[in-house]
């Protein structure tokens, strides 16, 4: 599989047409897609249009962005103009946006090409993507197990072949874990870094876009792409960011790393991703770096402070949907009972698991006791955070307790499926950056995902130290149900 | 612990959410909303004497734009995408009764 960098070198030079490219990557789809459901819509007619429109760019001697030719996955809960964005929800089937997301206007001007609108869970809510009203995507590596989520169908996307890049939304590590599960490179931003406009709301003091890619460098170019301040998204940071790619290869001599060690198992931890996580500890300390247990006490409590805090604004924000503005109406006598019967009807058990749980956690008598005291605790993260890098530049954990579990496992245990989100929770909370890079295969053959995580604003160091341990650890392998083809 | 949610919280919250749940529903939430809060007591039992809350990540106070007029997004485009408009607007059904009108 060629890299996105590969890819818009090509083009650029006239080696291949975009057409020649996307034609290719579309039929890797049409191929594996109805074993792996990794797209809500493939988008064959705009894709083609767009390749041809950066061919035709070329042929008139214009300048051609990063991303010439390169096709690029989107998440379905990312509004493309005038083009189908579902959250994989029945409440919003058949809406077409009346605009672009912010991201999507800057990739398309880089040159990239979308092939796909990726499945998800519910309006992103979920760690297997089977909670998708569009039914479950399989993971390419095992097609019995679930590619994590909720941004399970970019994650899968990257891994089958079906585009170098895509984007995903992570709240809770609805990047990082899926990427994890399936052997590919997801990043989360710090909070601001990347426009949310045009990205449909889960809990928005959490949600963070970020890219997803065959290796580092690649997801480097992508993130460089779509960030900065955007004056349609109020919480975007105003300030320039650091170029990540020039220090990209500079490696991590003196560099000091902190394992979080509630982060760290050994309860609760598969014994491989621990064994993953001390090849990656060997990696760094080769390369120069220091490497120390560090403890984050309230880390501990990031899961249960997230389960209030999630839900809370997902209450507030899923309100919306109420069967007046767009997607489904139910017709009922009256708008409450017109409401309540478009709302029972288009959401799915887990998006109402969580606006009950929201809702009550902000009702009156309760808000206190749940809510507030939630929002305390975040208080207490960010705090322990500041206090671990005083003493390190960059901390470690697995990006997941396991590997890819099988579908089904946890699908009527909600706890259980929240706990596979532990060590990813921490940083939305604390509003920082974090990124997964597969570090190996389980006894399984399943991919195991090693997380690197900075303080706010330093995706440049997070880079360098992620490039260290791609180049260190050396996961080369591809998932066998595509080498069989 | 399994008493820290009843029947009876469940259909409140689902009014105040505007669900209309069906009974069986109404029984697993009650289940896995206690079983949800159960764990989420470690949190309540957190001393958090003096300690203020996080609201959001950034420390953002009154974000303005200049006041300059700009192309929103087309009304005719926003209203097709509605289940139901007439005259420019969103239609809804009857919120009084025609004895109340």
């Amino acid at each position: 599989m060629s890299t996105a960098r590969e890819i818009a070198a090509q083009v650029r030079a006239g080696e291949r047409s975009a057409r020649e490219i996307v034609d290719e990557h579309l039929l890797a789809i049409e191929l594996r897609e109805p074993e792996i459901h990794a797209c809500n819509l493939i988008l064959v007619e705009e894709a083609r249009a767009q390749a041809d429109a950066v061919d035709e760019a070329r042929a008139r001697g214009e300048e051609l962005g990063p991303l010439a030719g390169v096709p690029v996955a989107l998440k379905d809960n990312l509004c493309t103009h005038h083009v189908p964005t579902t959250c994989s929800s029945r409440i919003l089937s058949g809406w077409r946006p009346p605009y672009d997301a912010t991201v999507v206007t800057k990739l398309r001007a880089a040159g990239a090409v979308f092939v796909a609108k990726t499945n998800l869970d519910e309006f992103a809510m979920g760690s297997s993507t089977e909670n998708s009203a569009f039914g479950v995507t399989r993971n390419p590596w095992d097609t019995s197990r679930v590619p994590g989520g909720s941004s399970g169908g970019s994650a899968a996307a990257v891994a089958a072949g079906y585009a170098p890049l895509a984007l995903g939304s992570d709240t809770g590590g609805s990047i990082r874990q899926p990427a994890a599960l399936c052997g590919v490179v997801g990043v989360k931003p710090t909070y601001g870094r990347v426009s949310r406009y045009g990205l449909v709301a889960f809990a928005s003091s959490l949600d963070q876009i970020g890219p997803f890619a065959l290796d580092v460098e690649d997801a480097a170019l992508l993130l460089e792409s779509m960030w900065g301040h955007d004056p349609c998204d109020s919480t975007s940071i105003d300030t320039t960011p650091e170029p990540i790619r020039p220090g990209l290869y500079d490696g991590v001599q003196g560099l000091r790393v902190g394992i979080i060690d509630e982060l760290a198992g050994p309860e609760g931890f598969q014994p491989d991703v621990l064994a993953a996580l001390d090849r990656a500890t060997a990696v760094l300390e080769a390369g120069g770096a220091t490497v120390e247990r560090v403890g984050v006490p309230s880390a501990a409590y990031g899961l249960s402070a997230y389960y209030l805090i999630a839900p809370a604004e997902a209450s507030s924000n899923l309100a919306r949907y109420d069967g007046v503005r767009y997607g489904l109406r139910v017709e009922a006598d009256g708008v409450a009972e017109m409401n309540a019967a478009t709302r029972d009807a288009g959401f799915g058990a887990e998006v109402k698991r969580r606006i009950m749980l929201g809702t009550y956690a902000l009702s009156a008598g309760y808000y206190d006791a749940y809510y507030g005291q939630a929002q305390r605790v975040r208080t207490l993260i960010i705090r322990d955070f500041e206090r671990a890098y005083q003493r390190f530049d960059v901390l470690l954990s697995p990006t997941s307790p396991t590997t890819a579990f099988p579908i089904g496992a946890k699908a009527a245990d909600p706890l259980a499926m929240y706990l596979s989100d532990v060590c990813t929770i921490p940083t939305n909370l604390a509003g920082a950056p974090a990124m997964s890079i597969p570090a190996g295969l389980d006894g399984d053959g399943l991919p195991i995902g090693i997380q690197v995580l900075a303080p706010v604003l330093g995706e440049a160091v997070m880079f360098r130290a992620a490039a260290a341990l791609e180049q260190g650890l050396e996961f080369t392998a591809r998932p066998q149900t595509l080498e069989a083809r | 612990m399994a008493t820290r949610i009843t029947p009876e919280d469940v259909l409140h919250v689902a009014n105040l959410a505007r669900l209309a749940l069906t009974e069986r529903e109404v029984e697993e939430f009650t289940v896995q909303l206690g079983a949800i809060l159960d764990h989420a007591a470690d949190v309540e039992a957190l001393d958090t004497e003096g300690v203020p809350p996080t609201a959001h990540p950034l420390p953002l106070v009154n974000v303005l734009r200049a006041d300059v007029p700009r192309p929103g997004v087309d009304r005719d485009e926003i209203l097709a995408a509605a289940p139901e408009a007439e005259q420019d607007r969103f239609r809804v059904p009857r919120i009084l009764a025609e004895d109340e009108g």
